[in-house]
Protein backbone atom coordinates (compact mmCIF):
# COMPACT_ATOMS: atom_id res chain seq x y z
CA UNK A 1 0.00 0.00 0.00
CA UNK A 2 1.29 3.25 -0.84
CA UNK A 3 0.05 5.92 1.29
CA UNK A 4 0.76 9.89 0.99
CA UNK A 5 0.09 12.25 4.20
CA UNK A 6 0.48 15.84 3.50
CA UNK A 7 1.82 17.89 6.13
CA UNK A 8 1.67 21.11 7.42
CA UNK A 9 3.34 23.20 9.15
CA UNK A 10 1.41 25.27 12.19
CA UNK A 11 2.38 27.84 14.96
CA UNK A 12 2.55 25.61 18.19
CA UNK A 13 -0.70 26.20 19.64
CA UNK A 14 0.27 28.86 22.30
CA UNK A 15 2.04 30.75 20.35
CA UNK A 16 1.50 34.52 19.84
CA UNK A 17 -0.30 36.19 17.04
CA UNK A 18 0.87 39.20 16.26
CA UNK A 19 1.25 40.85 12.58
CA UNK A 20 4.11 42.88 10.63
CA UNK A 21 4.03 44.29 7.10
CA UNK A 22 1.29 46.76 8.17
CA UNK A 23 -0.91 44.01 8.90
CA UNK A 24 -0.25 41.77 6.29
CA UNK A 25 1.99 38.93 7.33
CA UNK A 26 2.27 36.96 10.37
CA UNK A 27 5.04 37.61 12.93
CA UNK A 28 7.00 34.62 12.90
CA UNK A 29 9.49 36.10 15.62
CA UNK A 30 10.07 33.38 18.39
CA UNK A 31 7.28 31.61 16.49
CA UNK A 32 7.52 27.49 17.33
CA UNK A 33 6.85 25.84 14.52
CA UNK A 34 4.84 22.29 15.02
CA UNK A 35 3.49 20.18 12.43
CA UNK A 36 -0.01 20.40 12.01
CA UNK A 37 -1.69 18.63 15.15
CA UNK A 38 -4.13 16.79 12.41
CA UNK A 39 -1.49 16.40 10.51
CA UNK A 40 0.63 14.64 12.80
CA UNK A 41 -1.64 12.68 15.34
CA UNK A 42 -4.35 11.62 12.87
CA UNK A 43 -3.29 11.34 9.39
CA UNK A 44 0.55 10.22 9.72
CA UNK A 45 0.22 7.89 12.54
CA UNK A 46 -2.98 6.00 10.80
CA UNK A 47 -0.76 5.71 7.65
CA UNK A 48 1.43 4.27 9.78
CA UNK A 49 -0.69 1.80 11.43
CA UNK A 50 -2.02 0.55 8.48
CA UNK A 51 1.68 0.33 6.92
CA UNK A 52 2.75 -1.83 9.88
CA UNK A 53 -0.23 -3.91 9.77
CA UNK A 54 -0.53 -4.60 6.05
CA UNK A 55 3.06 -3.28 4.53
CA UNK A 56 3.82 -0.84 2.50
CA UNK A 57 4.81 2.90 2.57
CA UNK A 58 4.64 6.25 4.37
CA UNK A 59 5.54 9.00 2.39
CA UNK A 60 5.26 12.67 3.94
CA UNK A 61 4.34 15.72 1.70
CA UNK A 62 5.12 19.00 2.03
CA UNK A 63 4.47 22.40 -0.19
CA UNK A 64 6.89 25.04 1.04
CA UNK A 65 10.17 26.69 2.08
CA UNK A 66 13.07 25.20 3.69
CA UNK A 67 11.67 26.47 7.08
CA UNK A 68 9.26 22.97 6.52
CA UNK A 69 12.72 20.92 6.88
CA UNK A 70 12.67 20.50 10.92
CA UNK A 71 8.52 19.87 10.92
CA UNK A 72 9.34 17.30 8.32
CA UNK A 73 11.92 15.51 10.07
CA UNK A 74 9.97 15.47 13.08
CA UNK A 75 7.25 13.49 10.55
CA UNK A 76 10.77 11.15 9.52
CA UNK A 77 11.18 10.65 13.19
CA UNK A 78 7.74 9.53 13.78
CA UNK A 79 8.07 6.86 11.48
CA UNK A 80 7.10 7.55 7.89
CA UNK A 81 9.76 6.22 5.28
CA UNK A 82 10.41 9.16 3.01
CA UNK A 83 9.86 12.96 2.78
CA UNK A 84 9.21 14.93 -0.30
CA UNK A 85 9.48 18.82 -0.01
CA UNK A 86 7.53 20.82 -3.13
CA UNK A 87 9.57 24.01 -2.80
CA UNK A 88 7.09 26.90 -3.14
CA UNK A 89 5.53 29.58 -1.15
CA UNK A 90 2.27 28.48 -0.10
CA UNK A 91 0.36 31.66 -1.11
CA UNK A 92 -3.48 29.93 -1.35
CA UNK A 93 -4.97 27.17 -0.71
CA UNK A 94 -5.82 26.19 -4.70
CA UNK A 95 -2.21 26.61 -5.36
CA UNK A 96 -0.80 24.30 -2.93
CA UNK A 97 -3.81 21.63 -3.59
CA UNK A 98 -2.57 21.86 -7.33
CA UNK A 99 1.17 20.86 -6.09
CA UNK A 100 -0.57 18.23 -4.28
CA UNK A 101 -2.34 16.60 -6.25
CA UNK A 102 0.05 16.93 -9.38
CA UNK A 103 2.97 15.27 -7.31
CA UNK A 104 0.16 12.63 -6.37
CA UNK A 105 -0.83 11.75 -9.77
CA UNK A 106 2.62 11.19 -11.50
CA UNK A 107 3.94 9.31 -8.50
CA UNK A 108 0.16 6.88 -7.73
CA UNK A 109 -0.65 6.51 -4.30
CA UNK A 110 -3.43 4.20 -2.91
CA UNK A 111 -4.50 6.67 -0.76
CA UNK A 112 -3.33 10.68 0.15
CA UNK A 113 -4.21 11.71 3.77
CA UNK A 114 -4.43 15.06 5.13
CA UNK A 115 -5.56 16.91 8.56
CA UNK A 116 -9.05 18.31 8.75
CA UNK A 117 -7.79 21.86 8.89
CA UNK A 118 -4.86 23.54 9.12
CA UNK A 119 -4.90 25.10 12.77
CA UNK A 120 -3.91 28.95 11.28
CA UNK A 121 -6.15 29.57 8.60
CA UNK A 122 -8.41 27.03 9.28
CA UNK A 123 -9.16 26.59 5.43
CA UNK A 124 -10.55 23.07 5.43
CA UNK A 125 -9.79 23.34 1.65
CA UNK A 126 -7.05 21.48 0.77
CA UNK A 127 -8.14 17.70 0.95
CA UNK A 128 -11.05 18.40 -1.19
CA UNK A 129 -9.68 19.95 -3.92
CA UNK A 130 -6.79 17.99 -4.21
CA UNK A 131 -9.79 15.10 -4.46
CA UNK A 132 -11.87 16.88 -6.98
CA UNK A 133 -8.18 17.31 -9.20
CA UNK A 134 -7.35 13.58 -9.04
CA UNK A 135 -10.89 13.00 -9.96
CA UNK A 136 -11.73 10.47 -6.70
CA UNK A 137 -13.90 10.55 -3.82
CA UNK A 138 -13.02 12.75 -1.05
CA UNK A 139 -14.03 11.77 2.57
CA UNK A 140 -13.72 14.34 5.34
CA UNK A 141 -13.79 14.27 8.73
CA UNK A 142 -13.10 10.50 9.19
CA UNK A 143 -12.69 9.45 12.18
CA UNK A 144 -11.83 6.03 11.49
CA UNK A 145 -9.99 4.46 8.69
CA UNK A 146 -10.35 0.21 8.60
CA UNK A 147 -9.03 -1.36 5.11
CA UNK A 148 -10.31 -4.93 4.22
CA UNK A 149 -8.05 -5.94 1.07
CA UNK A 150 -8.54 -3.04 -1.51
CA UNK A 151 -11.45 -1.99 0.11
CA UNK A 152 -11.42 1.17 2.90
CA UNK A 153 -14.07 1.42 5.61
CA UNK A 154 -14.17 4.90 7.06
CA UNK A 155 -16.18 6.58 9.56
CA UNK A 156 -16.96 10.20 9.08
CA UNK A 157 -18.64 12.87 10.55
CA UNK A 158 -21.72 14.13 8.69
CA UNK A 159 -24.69 16.50 9.64
CA UNK A 160 -26.40 15.48 12.75
CA UNK A 161 -24.41 11.91 13.00
CA UNK A 162 -21.48 9.29 11.82
CA UNK A 163 -21.66 7.91 8.58
CA UNK A 164 -19.78 4.20 7.96
CA UNK A 165 -18.66 3.99 4.28
CA UNK A 166 -16.70 2.07 1.33
CA UNK A 167 -14.59 2.99 -0.97
CA UNK A 168 -13.16 1.63 -3.44
CA UNK A 169 -9.39 2.50 -5.39
CA UNK A 170 -7.92 5.74 -4.36
CA UNK A 171 -9.07 8.30 -2.13
CA UNK A 172 -8.56 11.27 -0.72
CA UNK A 173 -9.10 11.85 3.70
CA UNK A 174 -9.09 14.24 5.77
CA UNK A 175 -8.39 13.28 9.20
CA UNK A 176 -10.38 14.27 12.65
CA UNK A 177 -9.50 12.86 16.02
CA UNK A 178 -10.67 9.57 16.40
CA UNK A 179 -8.22 8.43 13.80
CA UNK A 180 -4.91 7.59 15.91
CA UNK A 181 -3.35 8.05 19.36
CA UNK A 182 -0.36 10.44 18.75
CA UNK A 183 3.00 9.18 18.78
CA UNK A 184 5.97 10.51 20.05
CA UNK A 185 9.15 10.26 18.45
CA UNK A 186 11.89 7.79 20.17
CA UNK A 187 15.56 8.37 20.24
CA UNK A 188 15.66 5.51 17.32
CA UNK A 189 13.15 7.42 15.13
CA UNK A 190 14.96 10.69 15.89
CA UNK A 191 18.66 9.35 14.72
CA UNK A 192 17.02 7.52 11.79
CA UNK A 193 15.02 10.78 10.64
CA UNK A 194 18.48 11.95 9.75
CA UNK A 195 19.21 10.02 7.45
CA UNK A 196 15.75 9.15 5.28
CA UNK A 197 15.54 10.46 2.06
CA UNK A 198 13.91 14.22 1.94
CA UNK A 199 13.94 14.92 -1.68
CA UNK A 200 13.19 18.99 -2.43
CA UNK A 201 11.34 19.22 -5.94
CA UNK A 202 10.61 22.23 -7.74
CA UNK A 203 6.89 23.52 -7.61
CA UNK A 204 4.51 23.02 -11.18
CA UNK A 205 3.30 26.60 -12.62
CA UNK A 206 0.22 26.88 -11.42
CA UNK A 207 -2.13 30.43 -10.85
CA UNK A 208 -3.62 30.90 -7.32
CA UNK A 209 -7.43 32.42 -6.79
CA UNK A 210 -7.14 34.26 -3.41
CA UNK A 211 -5.06 36.58 -1.89
CA UNK A 212 -4.70 38.00 1.56
CA UNK A 213 -5.04 41.90 2.47
CA UNK A 214 -4.45 41.88 5.82
CA UNK A 215 -5.24 40.96 9.09
CA UNK A 216 -7.05 42.41 12.34
CA UNK A 217 -7.09 40.82 16.02
CA UNK A 218 -10.11 40.68 17.82
CA UNK A 219 -11.36 43.89 20.07
CA UNK A 220 -10.31 43.33 23.53
CA UNK A 221 -12.99 42.15 25.66
CA UNK A 222 -14.48 45.30 27.35
CA UNK A 223 -13.72 43.04 30.34
CA UNK A 224 -15.63 40.44 32.39
CA UNK A 225 -18.47 41.70 35.01
CA UNK A 226 -18.13 39.96 38.13
CA UNK A 227 -21.41 39.34 40.16
CA UNK A 228 -21.82 37.23 43.07
CA UNK A 229 -24.96 35.07 43.14
CA UNK A 230 -26.82 33.37 39.91
CA UNK A 231 -29.74 34.96 40.63
CA UNK A 232 -27.88 38.26 39.77
CA UNK A 233 -26.31 36.71 37.03
CA UNK A 234 -29.50 35.17 35.53
CA UNK A 235 -31.40 38.92 35.59
CA UNK A 236 -28.31 40.01 33.76
CA UNK A 237 -28.16 37.37 30.94
CA UNK A 238 -31.67 37.88 30.43
CA UNK A 239 -31.74 41.64 30.85
CA UNK A 240 -28.55 43.14 29.73
CA UNK A 241 -27.11 40.29 27.08
CA UNK A 242 -30.90 39.33 26.35
CA UNK A 243 -28.98 36.25 25.69
CA UNK A 244 -31.50 33.68 27.81
CA UNK B 1 -24.98 36.75 -13.02
CA UNK B 2 -26.73 35.58 -10.13
CA UNK B 3 -25.88 34.32 -6.61
CA UNK B 4 -26.55 30.82 -6.12
CA UNK B 5 -26.86 29.03 -2.72
CA UNK B 6 -26.50 25.12 -1.93
CA UNK B 7 -29.00 24.72 0.52
CA UNK B 8 -28.48 21.43 2.73
CA UNK B 9 -31.38 18.77 4.07
CA UNK B 10 -30.89 16.24 6.31
CA UNK B 11 -33.60 14.05 6.62
CA UNK B 12 -35.74 15.37 4.30
CA UNK B 13 -35.55 19.20 5.68
CA UNK B 14 -33.76 22.05 5.17
CA UNK B 15 -31.31 22.75 7.83
CA UNK B 16 -30.96 26.15 10.08
CA UNK B 17 -27.81 26.86 8.16
CA UNK B 18 -28.98 26.38 5.14
CA UNK B 19 -31.35 28.59 5.89
CA UNK B 20 -28.43 31.11 6.87
CA UNK B 21 -26.63 30.43 4.44
CA UNK B 22 -29.98 31.29 1.92
CA UNK B 23 -30.05 34.68 3.94
CA UNK B 24 -26.53 35.75 3.52
CA UNK B 25 -26.49 34.93 -0.32
CA UNK B 26 -29.98 36.62 -0.28
CA UNK B 27 -28.29 39.82 1.02
CA UNK B 28 -25.55 39.49 -1.05
CA UNK B 29 -27.89 39.45 -4.11
CA UNK B 30 -29.61 42.04 -2.80
CA UNK B 31 -26.67 44.62 -1.99
CA UNK B 32 -25.61 43.68 -5.62
CA UNK B 33 -28.67 44.14 -7.12
CA UNK B 34 -29.20 40.43 -8.72
CA UNK B 35 -31.33 37.64 -7.63
CA UNK B 36 -30.57 35.03 -5.22
CA UNK B 37 -31.18 31.47 -6.46
CA UNK B 38 -31.14 28.11 -3.95
CA UNK B 39 -30.12 24.50 -5.36
CA UNK B 40 -31.23 21.62 -3.44
CA UNK B 41 -30.24 18.39 -3.78
CA UNK B 42 -31.81 15.13 -3.09
CA UNK B 43 -35.54 14.62 -0.72
CA UNK B 44 -36.55 17.84 0.79
CA UNK B 45 -39.91 19.55 1.49
CA UNK B 46 -40.78 23.13 2.51
CA UNK B 47 -38.57 24.72 0.15
CA UNK B 48 -40.71 27.00 -0.80
CA UNK B 49 -40.16 28.75 2.82
CA UNK B 50 -36.32 29.85 1.84
CA UNK B 51 -38.46 32.82 -0.18
CA UNK B 52 -39.15 34.01 3.85
CA UNK B 53 -34.93 34.60 3.48
CA UNK B 54 -34.66 36.53 0.27
CA UNK B 55 -34.26 33.73 -1.98
CA UNK B 56 -36.21 33.71 -5.62
CA UNK B 57 -35.82 30.55 -7.11
CA UNK B 58 -34.76 26.83 -5.60
CA UNK B 59 -33.61 24.62 -8.26
CA UNK B 60 -34.60 20.64 -6.81
CA UNK B 61 -32.62 17.87 -7.83
CA UNK B 62 -35.15 15.36 -6.14
CA UNK B 63 -33.08 12.26 -7.60
CA UNK B 64 -33.04 10.45 -4.20
CA UNK B 65 -29.52 9.04 -4.83
CA UNK B 66 -28.88 11.88 -3.37
CA UNK B 67 -29.84 11.41 0.04
CA UNK B 68 -27.19 9.61 0.87
CA UNK B 69 -24.34 12.05 1.29
CA UNK B 70 -21.61 11.95 -1.61
CA UNK B 71 -19.55 15.30 -1.89
CA UNK B 72 -18.50 13.79 -5.20
CA UNK B 73 -22.10 13.98 -6.74
CA UNK B 74 -23.25 17.24 -4.95
CA UNK B 75 -20.44 19.08 -6.60
CA UNK B 76 -21.45 17.78 -9.51
CA UNK B 77 -25.06 18.79 -9.12
CA UNK B 78 -24.02 22.36 -7.99
CA UNK B 79 -21.07 22.83 -11.02
CA UNK B 80 -24.32 22.23 -13.31
CA UNK B 81 -26.69 25.05 -11.45
CA UNK B 82 -23.92 27.43 -11.68
CA UNK B 83 -23.49 26.95 -15.39
CA UNK B 84 -26.77 27.12 -16.08
CA UNK B 85 -28.07 29.94 -13.94
CA UNK B 86 -24.18 31.78 -14.81
CA UNK B 87 -24.18 32.29 -11.21
CA UNK B 88 -21.25 34.29 -10.27
CA UNK B 89 -20.74 33.93 -6.43
CA UNK B 90 -21.81 30.47 -4.90
CA UNK B 91 -22.54 30.34 -1.23
CA UNK B 92 -22.52 27.46 0.99
CA UNK B 93 -22.62 26.92 5.02
CA UNK B 94 -19.61 26.07 6.40
CA UNK B 95 -20.31 22.70 7.92
CA UNK B 96 -19.66 19.22 7.82
CA UNK B 97 -21.55 19.68 4.15
CA UNK B 98 -19.81 22.43 3.23
CA UNK B 99 -16.76 21.32 3.79
CA UNK B 100 -16.57 18.37 1.53
CA UNK B 101 -18.32 20.20 -0.94
CA UNK B 102 -17.03 23.55 -1.39
CA UNK B 103 -13.05 22.98 -1.89
CA UNK B 104 -14.20 19.89 -4.72
CA UNK B 105 -16.33 22.59 -6.52
CA UNK B 106 -13.64 25.34 -5.72
CA UNK B 107 -11.47 22.97 -7.65
CA UNK B 108 -13.65 21.67 -10.31
CA UNK B 109 -14.79 25.51 -11.24
CA UNK B 110 -11.08 27.24 -10.80
CA UNK B 111 -12.94 29.64 -8.49
CA UNK B 112 -10.95 30.68 -5.48
CA UNK B 113 -13.01 30.21 -2.16
CA UNK B 114 -12.79 31.23 1.24
CA UNK B 115 -14.38 29.32 4.11
CA UNK B 116 -15.23 30.26 7.14
CA UNK B 117 -16.59 33.58 6.12
CA UNK B 118 -17.97 35.74 9.34
CA UNK B 119 -19.01 38.93 7.15
CA UNK B 120 -20.99 39.89 3.99
CA UNK B 121 -18.10 40.44 1.10
CA UNK B 122 -16.74 43.92 0.46
CA UNK B 123 -16.56 43.97 -3.22
CA UNK B 124 -14.78 40.51 -3.55
CA UNK B 125 -13.09 41.05 -0.41
CA UNK B 126 -14.02 38.40 2.21
CA UNK B 127 -13.40 38.49 6.27
CA UNK B 128 -12.98 35.39 8.33
CA UNK B 129 -11.63 34.11 11.47
CA UNK B 130 -8.13 32.38 11.24
CA UNK B 131 -5.28 31.14 13.93
CA UNK B 132 -8.35 29.94 15.72
CA UNK B 133 -10.52 32.66 16.26
CA UNK B 134 -7.43 34.85 17.63
CA UNK B 135 -7.53 36.94 14.58
CA UNK B 136 -9.53 37.87 11.38
CA UNK B 137 -8.32 38.07 7.67
CA UNK B 138 -9.43 39.94 4.88
CA UNK B 139 -9.24 37.57 1.95
CA UNK B 140 -9.61 38.58 -1.55
CA UNK B 141 -11.08 36.35 -4.39
CA UNK B 142 -9.35 36.92 -7.89
CA UNK B 143 -11.03 34.45 -10.00
CA UNK B 144 -14.22 35.31 -11.75
CA UNK B 145 -16.73 33.04 -9.81
CA UNK B 146 -16.37 33.23 -6.50
CA UNK B 147 -16.74 30.59 -3.75
CA UNK B 148 -18.06 31.66 -0.07
CA UNK B 149 -18.62 29.12 2.81
CA UNK B 150 -20.48 30.98 5.86
CA UNK B 151 -20.05 30.14 9.33
CA UNK B 152 -22.52 28.98 11.53
CA UNK B 153 -24.05 31.72 13.33
CA UNK B 154 -21.79 34.61 12.56
CA UNK B 155 -24.32 36.82 10.12
CA UNK B 156 -27.48 38.50 11.60
CA UNK B 157 -30.74 36.86 9.58
CA UNK B 158 -32.86 38.99 7.87
CA UNK B 159 -36.33 38.56 6.60
CA UNK B 160 -36.73 39.50 3.50
CA UNK B 161 -40.75 39.50 2.25
CA UNK B 162 -40.93 37.16 -0.58
CA UNK B 163 -41.89 34.04 -2.18
CA UNK B 164 -39.52 31.52 -3.86
CA UNK B 165 -40.74 29.18 -6.75
CA UNK B 166 -39.47 25.88 -6.61
CA UNK B 167 -38.36 24.27 -10.10
CA UNK B 168 -37.50 20.60 -11.06
CA UNK B 169 -34.08 20.29 -12.07
CA UNK B 170 -32.73 17.37 -13.17
CA UNK B 171 -28.53 16.55 -13.60
CA UNK B 172 -27.08 13.05 -15.08
CA UNK B 173 -25.06 11.91 -11.40
CA UNK B 174 -21.50 10.53 -12.17
CA UNK B 175 -20.75 6.99 -10.49
CA UNK B 176 -18.68 7.67 -7.51
CA UNK B 177 -16.29 4.92 -5.18
CA UNK B 178 -18.44 5.84 -2.37
CA UNK B 179 -20.84 3.08 -1.10
CA UNK B 180 -22.67 3.94 2.00
CA UNK B 181 -23.37 1.43 4.32
CA UNK B 182 -24.76 2.89 7.97
CA UNK B 183 -25.44 6.50 9.11
CA UNK B 184 -25.69 6.52 12.79
CA UNK B 185 -27.64 9.79 13.35
CA UNK B 186 -27.41 11.24 16.54
CA UNK B 187 -30.28 11.12 18.64
CA UNK B 188 -33.20 13.79 18.98
CA UNK B 189 -30.30 15.73 20.80
CA UNK B 190 -29.20 19.38 19.75
CA UNK B 191 -26.76 19.31 17.51
CA UNK B 192 -23.67 21.24 19.55
CA UNK B 193 -22.74 23.37 16.56
CA UNK B 194 -26.29 24.68 15.56
CA UNK B 195 -27.32 25.59 19.28
CA UNK B 196 -28.02 28.69 20.78
CA UNK B 197 -26.71 28.60 24.21
CA UNK B 198 -24.19 26.10 25.08
CA UNK B 199 -23.20 24.64 28.53
CA UNK B 200 -20.18 23.28 29.60
CA UNK B 201 -18.39 21.74 32.01
CA UNK B 202 -14.89 21.04 32.67
CA UNK B 203 -12.39 18.87 35.15
CA UNK B 204 -13.68 21.14 38.16
CA UNK B 205 -16.53 18.68 38.28
CA UNK B 206 -14.56 16.06 39.55
CA UNK B 207 -16.37 13.56 38.21
CA UNK B 208 -19.13 12.20 35.96
CA UNK B 209 -21.78 11.57 38.54
CA UNK B 210 -21.85 15.53 38.77
CA UNK B 211 -23.44 16.19 35.07
CA UNK B 212 -26.72 15.90 35.97
CA UNK B 213 -26.90 19.61 37.13
CA UNK B 214 -25.19 20.57 33.74
CA UNK B 215 -27.68 18.31 31.66
CA UNK B 216 -30.68 20.07 33.75
CA UNK B 217 -29.61 23.03 33.52
CA UNK B 218 -29.16 23.23 29.39
CA UNK B 219 -32.61 21.40 29.36
CA UNK B 220 -34.27 24.38 31.01
CA UNK B 221 -32.22 26.95 28.67
CA UNK B 222 -32.96 24.69 25.66
CA UNK B 223 -28.92 24.42 25.30
CA UNK B 224 -26.57 21.75 24.31
CA UNK B 225 -24.16 19.92 26.52
CA UNK B 226 -20.38 20.48 25.89
CA UNK B 227 -16.89 19.62 28.00
CA UNK B 228 -13.14 20.55 27.77
CA UNK B 229 -11.09 17.74 25.89
CA UNK B 230 -9.50 16.09 29.19
CA UNK B 231 -13.09 15.47 30.34
CA UNK B 232 -13.64 13.68 27.05
CA UNK B 233 -10.31 12.30 26.87
CA UNK B 234 -10.53 10.32 30.66
CA UNK B 235 -14.39 9.23 29.35
CA UNK B 236 -16.80 11.56 31.79
CA UNK B 237 -18.29 12.83 28.78
CA UNK B 238 -18.56 11.58 25.25
CA UNK B 239 -16.07 12.37 22.55
CA UNK B 240 -18.96 14.63 20.36
CA UNK B 241 -18.87 16.88 23.21
CA UNK B 242 -15.64 18.45 23.54
CA UNK B 243 -14.74 21.66 22.09
CA UNK B 244 -12.14 23.85 21.38
CA UNK B 245 -8.99 23.69 19.15
CA UNK B 246 -8.65 19.62 18.62
CA UNK B 247 -13.02 19.57 19.44
CA UNK B 248 -15.83 21.54 17.99
CA UNK B 249 -15.27 24.88 17.35
CA UNK B 250 -18.92 26.73 18.13
CA UNK B 251 -19.80 30.13 18.23
CA UNK B 252 -23.37 30.56 20.31
CA UNK B 253 -25.85 33.02 21.44
CA UNK B 254 -24.01 32.45 24.94
CA UNK B 255 -21.43 30.13 26.40
CA UNK B 256 -21.68 28.77 29.97
CA UNK B 257 -18.47 27.38 30.93
CA UNK B 258 -18.34 25.90 34.43
CA UNK B 259 -15.06 24.09 36.25
CA UNK B 260 -12.97 25.23 32.59
CA UNK B 261 -9.93 26.70 33.34
CA UNK B 262 -9.64 28.52 29.85
CA UNK B 263 -7.06 27.29 28.36
CA UNK B 264 -5.34 28.82 24.77
CA UNK B 265 -6.60 25.46 23.23
CA UNK B 266 -9.97 25.85 24.32
CA UNK B 267 -10.57 29.10 23.68
CA UNK B 268 -9.88 28.34 20.20
CA UNK B 269 -13.10 26.38 20.00
CA UNK B 270 -15.59 28.59 21.91
CA UNK B 271 -14.07 32.63 21.46
CA UNK B 272 -16.22 33.49 18.61
CA UNK B 273 -19.23 32.97 21.55
CA UNK B 274 -21.72 36.06 21.91
CA UNK B 275 -21.69 35.99 25.53
CA UNK B 276 -18.89 34.07 27.43
CA UNK B 277 -19.98 33.40 31.14
CA UNK B 278 -17.46 31.62 33.59
CA UNK B 279 -18.02 29.91 36.37
CA UNK B 280 -14.57 28.92 38.27
CA UNK B 281 -13.26 29.52 42.00
CA UNK B 282 -10.22 30.49 41.12
CA UNK B 283 -10.25 34.06 40.69
CA UNK B 284 -7.00 33.75 38.52
CA UNK B 285 -8.49 31.29 35.82
CA UNK B 286 -7.45 32.46 32.47
CA UNK B 287 -10.86 32.18 31.20
CA UNK B 288 -12.27 35.28 33.13
CA UNK B 289 -10.09 37.39 30.37
CA UNK B 290 -12.36 35.90 28.00
CA UNK B 291 -15.75 36.39 29.57
CA UNK B 292 -18.61 38.68 30.01
CA UNK B 293 -19.94 37.85 32.98
CA UNK B 294 -17.76 35.95 35.71
CA UNK B 295 -18.77 33.92 39.20
CA UNK B 296 -16.07 33.25 41.27
CA UNK B 297 -17.58 30.21 42.82
CA UNK B 298 -18.39 26.56 43.32
CA UNK B 299 -19.92 24.73 40.39
CA UNK B 300 -21.46 22.55 42.53
CA UNK B 301 -23.68 25.41 44.00
CA UNK B 302 -23.54 28.33 41.10
CA UNK B 303 -25.59 25.39 38.40
CA UNK B 304 -28.25 24.40 40.58
CA UNK B 305 -28.61 28.23 41.47
CA UNK B 306 -29.02 29.03 37.53
CA UNK B 307 -31.69 26.69 37.18
CA UNK B 308 -33.84 27.19 40.28
CA UNK B 309 -33.26 31.25 38.81
CA UNK B 310 -34.37 30.55 35.32
CA UNK B 311 -37.05 28.28 36.44
CA UNK B 312 -38.76 31.89 38.28
CA UNK B 313 -37.90 33.88 35.47
CA UNK B 314 -39.94 31.45 33.20
CA UNK B 315 -43.03 31.64 35.79
C1 LIG C 1 -2.23 20.77 21.16
C2 LIG C 1 -3.26 20.84 22.24
C3 LIG C 1 -4.60 20.85 21.88
C4 LIG C 1 -5.60 20.94 22.86
N1 LIG C 1 -6.91 21.00 22.46
C5 LIG C 1 -7.88 21.20 23.40
C6 LIG C 1 -9.26 21.36 23.03
O1 LIG C 1 -9.62 21.24 21.86
N2 LIG C 1 -10.17 21.59 24.00
C7 LIG C 1 -9.85 21.69 25.32
O2 LIG C 1 -10.75 21.91 26.14
N3 LIG C 1 -8.55 21.51 25.70
C8 LIG C 1 -7.57 21.28 24.79
N4 LIG C 1 -6.27 21.11 25.19
C9 LIG C 1 -6.01 21.02 26.64
C10 LIG C 1 -5.92 22.37 27.31
O3 LIG C 1 -4.60 22.87 27.18
C11 LIG C 1 -6.28 22.25 28.81
O4 LIG C 1 -5.43 21.31 29.41
C12 LIG C 1 -7.72 21.84 29.07
O5 LIG C 1 -8.62 22.66 28.34
C13 LIG C 1 -8.04 21.95 30.54
O6 LIG C 1 -9.32 21.42 30.80
P1 LIG C 1 -10.16 21.90 32.05
O7 LIG C 1 -10.26 23.36 32.06
O8 LIG C 1 -11.42 21.10 32.08
O9 LIG C 1 -9.29 21.36 33.28
P2 LIG C 1 -8.30 22.12 34.27
O10 LIG C 1 -7.26 22.88 33.55
O11 LIG C 1 -7.89 21.10 35.25
O12 LIG C 1 -9.20 23.20 34.96
C14 LIG C 1 -10.22 22.95 35.86
C15 LIG C 1 -10.74 24.29 36.34
O13 LIG C 1 -11.84 24.08 37.20
C16 LIG C 1 -11.75 24.95 38.32
N5 LIG C 1 -12.48 24.30 39.40
C17 LIG C 1 -12.08 23.29 40.22
N6 LIG C 1 -13.08 22.94 41.03
C18 LIG C 1 -14.14 23.71 40.74
C19 LIG C 1 -15.47 23.82 41.24
N7 LIG C 1 -15.91 23.02 42.20
N8 LIG C 1 -16.27 24.73 40.69
C20 LIG C 1 -15.84 25.56 39.70
N9 LIG C 1 -14.60 25.51 39.19
C21 LIG C 1 -13.76 24.59 39.70
C22 LIG C 1 -10.27 25.13 38.55
O14 LIG C 1 -10.01 26.35 39.20
C23 LIG C 1 -9.72 25.11 37.12
O15 LIG C 1 -9.67 26.40 36.57
C24 LIG C 1 -5.26 20.99 24.24
C25 LIG C 1 -3.91 20.95 24.60
C26 LIG C 1 -2.92 20.88 23.62
C27 LIG C 1 -1.48 20.87 24.05
N1 LIG D 1 1.60 23.53 2.60
C1 LIG D 1 1.06 22.30 2.74
N2 LIG D 1 1.77 21.20 2.37
C2 LIG D 1 1.23 19.96 2.51
N3 LIG D 1 0.02 19.73 2.99
C3 LIG D 1 -0.74 20.79 3.38
C4 LIG D 1 -0.26 22.12 3.26
N4 LIG D 1 -1.21 22.95 3.73
C5 LIG D 1 -2.24 22.17 4.12
N5 LIG D 1 -1.96 20.85 3.90
C6 LIG D 1 -2.82 19.70 4.21
O1 LIG D 1 -4.19 20.05 4.00
C7 LIG D 1 -4.92 19.96 5.22
C8 LIG D 1 -6.01 21.00 5.27
O2 LIG D 1 -5.44 22.28 5.17
P1 LIG D 1 -6.33 23.60 4.99
O3 LIG D 1 -7.23 23.36 3.84
O4 LIG D 1 -5.34 24.68 4.73
O5 LIG D 1 -7.07 23.77 6.30
C9 LIG D 1 -3.87 20.05 6.31
O6 LIG D 1 -4.33 19.45 7.50
C10 LIG D 1 -2.70 19.31 5.67
O7 LIG D 1 -2.86 17.90 5.78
Amino acid sequence: MKILVCISKAPDTTAKIAFTDGNTKFDEAGVQFIVNPYDEWYALVRGLELKEANGGTVTVLNVGGADSDPIIRKALAIGADDAVRIDAETTDALYVAKQIANYAKENGFDMVLSGKETIDYNGSQIGGMVAELMDVPYVSLASKLEMNGNTAIIEREIEGGVEVIEVNGPFVLSAAKGMAEARIPNMRGIMAARSKPLTVVAASDESSATVIKGFTLPPEKSGCKYVDTAEELVALLHNEAKAI
Amino acid sequence: MSVLIYADSNNGALTKNAFEAANYGAQLAQATGTDAIAVVAGTASGLEELGKYGVSKVMHVSDASLDNFDPQKIAHVVAQATSVTGADTIVFAHDYTGKSVAPRLSAKLDAGLVSGAIALPNGNVVKKAVFSGKAFAEIEITTAIKIISVLPNSVDKLEIEGSATVEAFSVDLPSTGITVKEIKKESTELSLTEADIVVSAGRGLKGPENWGMVEELAKELGAATACSRPVADIGWRPHHEHVGQTGLAIRPNLYIAAGISGAIQHLAGVNGSKVIVVINTDAEAPFFKAADYGIVGYAFEILPQMLEAIKKLKA
